[in-house]
């Protein structure tokens, strides 16, 4: 469960959300919806620690993660996924490289193991074949689906996502494609 | 007073860099790249320069010494000792300064810009020492190498063009290298290095690590990165001269 309680950030003096509190249960996605430029990318940063708010506090299971230093900090990101707007791929790295990283980083699996897991997820995200391609010969939305396909590399326990229906890798609760019932689409989906 | 802000964050960074690697071998990897980004990757230009350095240093202390009174011989001890002292680390380093730090800038910048580091933070990898720390190293390890490859071509150089334009015999040019040598000079002259070294990865690393904006601010961050560098490389070797050399 993740708690948001009276957050507020501003830039340069300039207030961008104010006093939101929301609460995330277990098993639920939950979307966040604005006009472009209100700030929902900003709260998500705000949830995952890239941006310290400048009051209020955001809970991951009870515990304040606003109020978390390194160690402990480290051990929920691990638990994080995050899906980016412009996806944030390694551009020196090609797909397989780009998904294996996380793995490579944080589990002690063999190389058979590690490529097995990469051509699970990639399947998982409609994208087979294209492991020795780079990023930068994929197009906009194969991009995301690489990236989703690095986010949940590691089972994360929460998935953020910015703008997941751009580039429609994550379809609407109401269609049901193979990606958008496994991962159970859109925002934030505590899985 | 934005000058005083930027070291502030500049030694912030440089802390950050000591923690403790999530996974040995993967850290191990990034070093190894950027020895050979660093090392290989300008091994070519350094050469070009140390041997154009040291052909123009004999022809030009030919010209300046024309007394018959002084053995041609001290042509090549005072070859020796500019390239050593002067030539190779701190030309050589200025050049690094472009070739090396403008790399370091905008690949960090543009991993900055693209939220390439906002994804690794969100894994939980402590980008700082992950990004930084090996690039640091990497500058500490291979650029002093470089520098003593740039002193033995520039010498050689020297050498070549001393011969080629009939200034000096390669005997004479060989027996002068050997008067009045103090291995002081070449301790010295890696002593500037390392300093150098750090120069040349850490601030250019500062300058794209904290990038803001697009590919224009990733220009930007790189040639100031390269400029600073430059500064700081001369503030330094006038600093490193004036305390360490004996006059
Ligand atoms: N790093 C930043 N520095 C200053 N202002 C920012 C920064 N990030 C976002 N903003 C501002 O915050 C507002 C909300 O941005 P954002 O959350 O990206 O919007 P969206 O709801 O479309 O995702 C915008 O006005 C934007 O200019
Ligand atoms: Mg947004």
């Amino acid at each position: 469960m993740i708690e948001v309680k009276n957050i507020q950030k501003s830039f340069d003096g300039k207030i961008i959300i104010q006093d939101v509190s929301a609460v995330m249960k277990a098993g639920q996605c939950n979307l966040i919806i604005g006009a472009s430029g209100s700030g929902k990318t900003v709260l998500m940063k705000c949830m995952v620690g890239l941006f310290d708010p400048d009051h209020g506090s955001i809970l991951y299971g009870g515990h304040d993660f606003t109020a978390m230093e390194g160690r402990d900090k480290t051990e929920i990101r691990k638990e994080i996924g995050m899906l980016f707007q412009g996806s944030a791929l390694f551009d020196s790295q090609n797909v397989e490289q780009n998904i294996m990283f996380p793995l490579s980083m944080f589990t002690d699996w063999t190389y058979k193991k590690k490529l097995d897991r990469v051509n699970e997820v990639l399947n998982r995200v409609n994208l087979p074949d294209v492991n020795r391609k780079f990023p930068a010969e994929l197009s906009g939305g194969m991009k995301k689906r690489v990236a989703l396909a690095q986010a949940i590399v590691l089972n994360p326990k929460y998935l953020f996502a910015t703008n997941p229906i751009q580039g429609s890798i994550l379809k609407p609760p109401s269609s049901s494609t193979n990606s958008s019932k496994r991962s159970r689409s859109n925002i934030i989906s505590l899985l | 007073m934005t000058i005083f802000s930027d070291i502030g964050r500049y030694l912030l960074m440089i802390k950050g860099m000591f923690a403790r690697p999530e996974n040995g071998k993967m850290y191990w990897k990034e070093l190894i790249h950027q020895c050979t980004e660093i090392g290989f990757g300008s091994l070519g230009i350094v050469a070009i320069i140390s041997v154009f350095i040291g052909a123009v240093s004999t022809i030009q202390t030919a010209y300046q010494l024309v007394s018959p009174l002084i053995p041609p011989s001290t042509i090549a001890q005072i070859v020796r000792d500019t390239v050593v002292l002067e030539f190779a680390p701190t030309l050589v380093c200025i050049v690094l300064a472009g070739v090396a730090g403008s790399r370091i800038a905008s690949e960090l910048g543009n991993m900055r810009v693209s939220e390439q580091i906002d994804a690794l933070e969100i894994m939980g990898i402590k980008t700082k020492t992950y990004l930084v720390l090996p690039k640091v190293i990497a500058a500490l390890i291979m650029i002093p190498l470089l520098v003593v490859i740039a002193m033995a071509l520039g010498i050689w150089g020297g050498r070549l063009a001393g011969v080629a334009s009939g200034i000096i015999d390669g005997y004479t040019y060989d027996r002068g290298l050997k008067e009045f040598f103090d291995p002081y000079t070449i301790k010295f002259a890696l002593t500037k290095s390392y300093v150098f070294a750090f120069i040349i990865s850490s601030v250019p690393a500062f300058y794209g690590y904290f990038v803001k904006g697009g590919a224009l601010e990733i220009g930007r961050a790189s040639t100031k990165a390269v400029v600073v560098s430059c500064i700081l490389i001369l503030l330094f070797d006038y600093i490193l001269s004036a305390l360490l050399l004996p006059t």
